[in-house]
């Protein structure tokens, strides 16, 4: 639909062979194919380049003669297949073209800042304690409908739409929230499309009524808490310092007890206060949560809490340890999913959507309460980013709409050439933004993360699978 | 195979037919808001084959 695929390169260094917790794993990265290996296999990945001949090397069978002769060459053929059938050494795409003029692009997704307000006062927000450093203010419902009006009527053919109720804290506006949500309904109907509403809220405000609306009517919520208590209350605070914990453990387990359909996470960040995060995931899991995130903050180096690129050895063993802690669960029955380690390597997106990421700027947007239209919600506060105004649906700056969808891994060089570039999909423009000021240039410190937490994901699937 | 386990049944290439739909989810709205991972999502084209 969107761009045009060609496979007939011989991906020579795209095969990225790790070892961790006793497996030996070989990606594909062009195809995607994930191997488990024996150590001998392993061995001899290491030493070979492609293309590969039917027979094995003599300098291969030379380096590997510590093994029997007939292991090296079973462990040869085996290898030999899987090139064979396409899952090593495998072709990457070629002369692909994403679409990039965005004004036939449509827009799916959008992220509804109903409260430009909270009453918290967390000490990492991006947004600046929910105001996105402007006048605080809340969402008429005027502009909320108005807003899925746009949404509607710039999806084009598409049919899943998604529309996220975001903040500042948005159980501040319910009243719009609630509103907005009929109006979709009855809209979605006339069109023939689906709205999937979803929320993404600090917890301290549900109360009976919002939490049974939320588990009725949304797709997904997101709740915020950074797991351990005194990890938590020392970031996540009221307005008059004291923390949020105590308050809203009970009314996430509350609202996740009586959730009958849908999905929800318990989604924290972790900082430079707290590097030892593996401990804050495990906490949330202890709290009877089974669906977390936990993330790296999103701050300026110049920031005290910011991750730096000297605290990179310390999270790399923290993905591992609670990998570890992951498999021991799995196998006493008490699995948990971490966000980050999910990864369907079957019914996953297709190259499609892995090449094109977010789609942030061109299929997704996000609106203010005054109905401006920004690439993302952390562009909000970057008002050289505003894209127009929902109440000009024509009027959308579509060149720097395409500035966006031109930033994917095909185009992107220091992309093209990473084995992890299909599972991340390019990584997070705002991101790239905030380090290096400009929208293209990879955020460097994120993607080591996603190197590991990726190499994680896949040590989780193989231990799983046996 | 002796040495090798696969872990997935199939390969981008193969998934790349009757795929680009755009139906599936953004990622950014499902938990994260502050980073990018695609490999989380699910195919939702309804006539992958």
């Amino acid at each position: 639909m969107f761009l045009r695929l060609n496979f007939k390169k011989r991906n020579k260094d795209m095969v990225h062979l790790f070892s961790q917790q006793g497996y030996n794993i070989a990606l594909d990265s062009a195809s995607g194919a994930v191997h488990v290996l024996t150590g001998i296999a392993a061995e001899m990945l290491r030493l070979l380049k492609p293309p590969l001949a039917p027979v094995c090397p003599v300098g291969v069978r030379y380096a590997l003669a510590k093994y029997p002769a007939e292991d090296v060459a079973e462990a040869y053929s085996d290898l030999y297949s899987l090139y064979e059938d396409g899952m090593l050494f495998s072709e990457d795409m070629k002369g692909v073209a994403p679409a990039s003029d965005a004004a036939r692009i449509p827009v799916k997704s959008m992220c509804l800042h109903v409260s430009h307000d909270c009453n918290m006062r967390c000490r990492y927000c991006f947004a600046g304690t929910g105001s996105f450093r402007r006048e605080r203010s809340l969402m008429d419902t005027g502009t909320a409908k108005k807003a899925i009006d746009f949404l509607l009527e710039k999806s084009g053919p598409i049919r899943n739409l998604e529309l996220d109720f975001f903040g500042g804290e948005p159980l501040m506006n319910f009243g719009v929230v609630k509103e907005a949500v009929r109006y979709g309904r009855e809209r979605e109907k006339e069109l023939g499309k689906n709205i999937r509403f979803t929320i993404t809220t600090n917890g301290t405000l549900l109360d009976d009524e919002s939490i049974a609306f939320i588990n009725e009517n949304m797709y997904n919520v997101v709740l915020s808490i950074d797991g351990r208590k005194e990890v938590n209350d020392r970031i996540r605070t009221y307005t008059d310092g004291s923390g949020t914990y105590d308050d809203i453990l009970p009314l996430y387990r509350k609202l996740v007890e009586s959730r009958t359909s849908g999905t929800y996470y318990v989604r924290g960040t972790y900082t430079r206060e707290n590097l030892d995060f593996s401990k804050d995931v495990l906490s949330l899991a202890d709290a009877g949560f089974d669906q977390i995130s936990v993330e790296p903050v999103v701050l300026p180096p110049s920031d005290p809490l910011s991750i730096r690129e000297e605290d990179l050895p310390v999270l790399f063993s923290e993905y591992e340890k609670l990998t570890e802690a992951m498999i021991v669960r799995y196998r006493e029955g008490r699995a948990f999913n971490f966000f980050h380690f999910m990864v369907d390597l079957d019914a996953g997106p297709c190259v499609y959507k892995r090449i094109k990421g977010c789609g942030s700027g061109s299929e997704y947007v996000a609106v203010t309460p005054d109905g401006d239209v920004y690439p993302c919600h952390q562009f909000v506060e970057h008002t050289e980013f505003r894209l127009g105004s929902i109440f000009d649906p024509d009027g959308l700056d579509n060149e720097l709409r395409s500035s966006f969808a031109k930033c994917n891994i095909c185009t992107n060089p220091e992309c093209s050439g990473c084995w992890v570039k299909y599972f991340c999909g390019g990584g997070c423009a705002a991101n790239n933004y905030n380090s290096s000021g400009d929208i293209t240039v990879p955020y460097r410190i994120a993607c080591e993360l996603e190197r590991k937490r990726v190499e994680c994901a896949l040590v989780l699937k193989a231990a799983t699978s046996e | 195979m002796k040495n090798v386990k696969t872990l997935n049944k199939s390969t981008y290439a193969k998934k790349a037919i009757s795929a680009g739909c755009g139906e599936c989810q953004a990622s950014c709205q499902s938990a994260c808001k502050t980073s990018c991972t695609v490999a989380n999502q699910k195919c939702e084209n309804v006539n992958k084959k």
